[in-house]
């Protein structure tokens, strides 16, 4: 089957524009382009990690901001320790150090956030529906307020990273090298989230967004499925925060507030629910809107907002679903 | 009698005022298919409820192959050899017919969490499923999706399912529901067959099937068992013609 | 630690409890019997507030702009439900947190473009600016305790409405069985959109209560939506009773929480970990309460429907 359909032709599309937009930039000299589209990647990567959780098991997590955030703390920790050269921790002799390497801040923000989403996972998918939208909100909004009342690490004010974290010997700080970066780690996570999406375990987590009750009777535990799928889809958000913390040099509470959760949701949405390529669509939306609409209203929210209802309302496969049709399986 | 597949023992179920299953006792041994018939509302979807652990009873205590499963989860008891259909359709209704059925031979398989290979190309899987398909006749629709079967087609990809599981029991609420004369006549053939395969517990309305298929038959009535015999006992018992067959 | 310093943060609970209770009782009523998860709940607050705001400027009565906050925030509660809400009762919960999602960002952009982002001015009115002797030996704010009144005159009222009333009992029919009361000949959207604006009166009465002691500004509503999503769903959602005892759960725990936690680290440890690990812990202690709930009860304290 090499013929390729509308939306593998579309998602094509889509890769070549991403990469043709900061080249065209870098040759034009307009490096401010090159950063624009790195946090459209960015973004887009916290997408796709949400868009595993949410489009394949439709686990309608309002609390994906947590791991955004912790990845993004998880960085700036490390970074600001590295700097001030501080122990990270020091206890009993054993003597932990801060990091400014970029691999090691990605393997324990992945490492620190698959934690906090299993324990955050395990009690939120014992419920349903509406609840679970509540509570993952919740469990986010009490990081939140954790990050704003303990003053360690800036509380309210956030927290500097003065350098850009360090990749091998590259050059990080060169706008298109971080770019660069950035994109592979989307490829690598669009690759993992496409190979999820067609293997057994994919088959069983997009069953357990149609009927649990029939995944449980062929001897599937729904619970098992999707607490994995939350977790690295958790994972994949948190490298996009670590990913956020570099590109800004900063991270904030503002990365865990429950408008964060939001936004990675409409990316999710305005891209297409369950679509591999929707939140890049969906995040390069909004970057657009935020970005050129912001230049000319500082009110561009309500343009945004305007779009979201629309598309909610009428456009139910968002932008992804009226370009290439309906989502189809296998 | 310990060589029973599937002992009830004592089993309570209360909604609200309401006894659905009410100190119910039942068995299921091998080789046979037993039968549970009663009016509408009997309690006989609630008790299949518990065995299958959708529903946890009150009290009263369900063993399977001389495991107490009363505790254990829907998929536990599933993965242990109990095989179920539903009353009511219960399908993944995006999927293709042979997707469904490849999905419960991965159940089955316990390969769930494999993350690396497309399910797609899993043939091993493809072909047991599709070997259950042609089992009940479904071997022309596999590729559509199951939204798109018919109202039969489904009852038959019910069967299928549980057919891919290679159950140690079978337990099917009303397979007949919906099929028309001819398929049920057709399912009936089939599930005498099945019999060979693993004991049946057999909820069904249909009295021409029940009466041709069953080796021994319970009566359900308000929760309860009135009444367990042969399909002979059955017909010539005036208790149960009272409570049951009475309009015949 | 003074007897009267406990007493005056527990009666702040109450107040901040009772205020959380004007906010859920809309958000749980139009979940149970509508289904909808609305987070536009908080943008609801917000116009009261703000009506309360410009027509108390306007007229220099407080209590004309109380009345006007619940009339402008249940009027703009039935024209989101006419115009917006109604389509999204057939829709999955995603689609519903979504467009209320995009409903926040329309409103408080509106509101932030008609009237600036600088805070309005609410002031407590004269009559309620004093301390008020209660027992002879204790003073405490009146206007707090006029809150407190209100959060008990709106609980009363609704239990009269939902289980006296014939439009109560349409809405107790319409929780538990909406083709049953369409049968009936019940018009239901007309029903819909009643109760819809009463929930949105009652938090726009919250915001006006509210704005007098806080700020009057664009995203005031966020972080009280999110307590009373904690609130309903700790009380159970759906249950007008179930949101009452969260709401009071919730005011005595964070507020409590807020004034001992601290006091009994300090017991521990040095004074300024004690305050920074006690701030940090009782700015969570509800979430973490409301986890604890849920793990004994998946459903809320109440069942809903009581
Ligand atoms: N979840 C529930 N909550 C309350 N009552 C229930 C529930 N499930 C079933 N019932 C009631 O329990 C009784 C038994 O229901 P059940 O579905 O087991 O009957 P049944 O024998 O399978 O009937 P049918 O032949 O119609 O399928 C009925 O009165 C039903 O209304
Ligand atoms: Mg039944």
């Amino acid at each position: 089957m090499l013929s390729i359909n509308r939306e593998q032709k579309l998602n094509l599309l889509i890769i070549v524009v991403i990469l043709a937009l900061p080249s065209a930039a870098l040759w034009l000299q307009e490096p401010f382009y090159i950063t624009l589209m790195t946090k459209v990647v960015i973004l887009a990567l916290a997408g796709v990690g949400l868009n595993l959780a949410l489009g394949l098991g439709g686990l309608v997590s309002f609390g994906h901001a947590a791991f955004f955030g912790i990845g993004g703390y998880v960085a700036g920790i490390l970074a600001s320790h590295a700097f001030n050269d501080e122990w990270l921790f020091s206890f009993f002799g054993l003597q932990v150090s801060g990091s400014s390497s970029m691999l090691l801040i990605w393997l324990l923000a992945i490492i620190v956030a698959a934690i906090i989403a299993a324990v955050i996972g395990y009690f939120s998918l014992r419920t349903q529906g509406v609840y679970f939208i509540m509570i993952t909100l919740a469990f986010a909004q009490m990081i939140y307020y954790f990050a704003i009342a303990w003053p360690a690490y800036g509380g309210e004010d956030g927290l500097s990273i003065y350098v850009r974290n360090q990749l091998l010997s590259l050059n990080t700080a060169d706008p298109m090298i971080f770019f660069a970066i950035c994109f592979i780690l989307l490829m690598a996570a669009l690759a993992l989230v496409s190979m999820l999406r067609n293997s057994h375990f994919g088959a069983a987590l997009q069953a357990a967004r149609q009927n649990e009750q029939r995944l449980a009777a062929i001897g599937i535990r729904p619970f098992g499925i999707k607490l994995t799928a939350f977790v690295i889809s958790a994972a994949i958000t948190a490298l996009a925060g670590a990913l956020f913390a570099d590109l800004n040099r900063f991270v904030s509470p503002d990365m865990l507030s429950w408008h964060t959760s939001g936004e990675i949701m409409i990316f999710v949405i305005l891209g297409g629910v369950g679509r591999l390529m929707g939140p890049i669509v969906g995040a390069a939306l909004y970057v657009l809107f935020e970005y050129y609409l912001g230049g000319i209203t500082e009110h561009w929210g309500l343009f945004l907002g305007i779009l979201l209802l629309t598309v909610v309302l009428f456009a139910r496969g968002g932008i992804v679903g009226l370009i290439a049709g309906e989502l189809k399986h296998e | 009698m310990s060589d029973c597949i599937l002992q009830i023992k004592n089993l309570c179920k209360k909604f609200g005022e309401l006894k659905a299953t009410d100190g119910l006792n039942l068995d299921l041994r091998p080789g046979e298919i037993h039968a549970v018939i009663g009016p509408n509302g009997a309690g006989k979807s609630t008790l299949i409820k518990q065995i299958c652990g959708e529903l946890a009873p009150d009290s009263g205590s369900i063993e399977f192959l001389s495991h107490d499963i009363t505790a254990l989860d829907v998929a536990a008891r599933a993965k242990l050899g109990l095989g179920r259909t539903f009353q009511i359709s219960s399908l993944l209704l995006e999927y293709s017919a042979l997707r469904n059925v490849m999905l419960a031979v991965q159940g089955f398989r316990g390969a769930s969490y494999q993350m690396f290979t497309p399910m797609a190309w899993d043939s091993s899987l493809r072909e047991v499923a599709m070997q259950a398909l042609t089992e009940v006749g479904l071997q022309q629709r596999g590729d559509v999706s199951a939204a798109q079967l018919s109202h039969g087609e489904r009852r038959q990809l019910e069967i299928a399912l549980v057919l891919a599981l290679q159950p140690k029991a079978f337990i099917l609420d009303e397979p007949m529901a919906g099929m028309g004369a001819e398929g049920s006549k057709k399912l009936t053939e089939f599930l005498d067959q099945l019999r060979h395969r693993a004991p049946i517990l057999l909820v069904e309305h249909d009295m021409d099937a029940v009466f041709s298929l069953a080796d021994r038959i319970s009566v359900l009535v308000y929760g309860k068992i009135i009444f367990t015999g042969s399909v002979a006992d059955v017909r010539n018992n005036a208790q149960v013609r009272a409570a049951y067959l009475g309009e015949e | 630690m003074p007897l009267t310093l406990l007493f005056e943060q527990l009666l702040n609970s109450l107040q901040f409890g009772m205020m959380l209770f004007l906010m859920s009782a809309g958000l749980t009523l139009v979940f149970g019997v509508m289904g909808l998860i609305n987070l536009a709940h908080g943008v609801l607050y917000m116009v009261g507030a703000f009506a309360c705001a410009i027509v108390a400027s306007l007229t220099g009565s407080f209590w004309l702009g109380l009345v006007a906050s619940l009339i402008a925030a249940a009027m703009a509660g039935a024209l989101v439900e006419i115009g917006v809400i109604r389509k999204l009762y057939q829709r999955d919960h995603l689609d519903q947190v979504l467009a209320t999602y995009a409903l926040i960002l329309i409103f408080s952009e509106a509101t932030r473009w008609l009237f600036g982002s600088f805070p309005l001015y609410l002031d407590v009115p004269q009559i309620l600016a004093t301390p008020i002797n209660l027992f002879g030996w204790f003073y405490y704010s009146s206007y707090r305790l006029f809150i407190i009144f209100v959060g008990l005159v709106v609980a009363v009222g609704l239990y009269w409405l939902i289980v006296k009333t014939r439009l109560g009992m349409r809405i107790r029919a319409g929780a538990t069985d909406r083709e049953m009361i369409a049968a009936l000949g019940v018009d239901i959207r007309t029903l819909y959109t009643l109760v819809f604006a009463l929930g949105a009166g009652l938090a726009g009465l919250a915001g006006a209560l509210l704005g007098a002691l806080q700020s009057v500004e664009v995203g005031m509503g966020d972080s009280v939506l999110i307590l009373a999503f904690v609130v309903i769903v700790i009380g159970g959602i759906g249950s007008i009773k179930g949101a009452f005892i969260g709401a009071m759960l919730v005011g005595l725990v964070d507020t409590m929480g807020r004034f001992l936690l601290p006091e009994l680290l300090a017991l521990f440890l040095t004074p300024e970990s004690a305050a920074s690990i006690g701030g940090a812990l009782s700015s969570v202690a509800i979430y973490i309460l409301m986890a604890v709930i849920l793990v004994v009860k998946p459903k809320g304290l109440v069942s809903a429907n009581a």
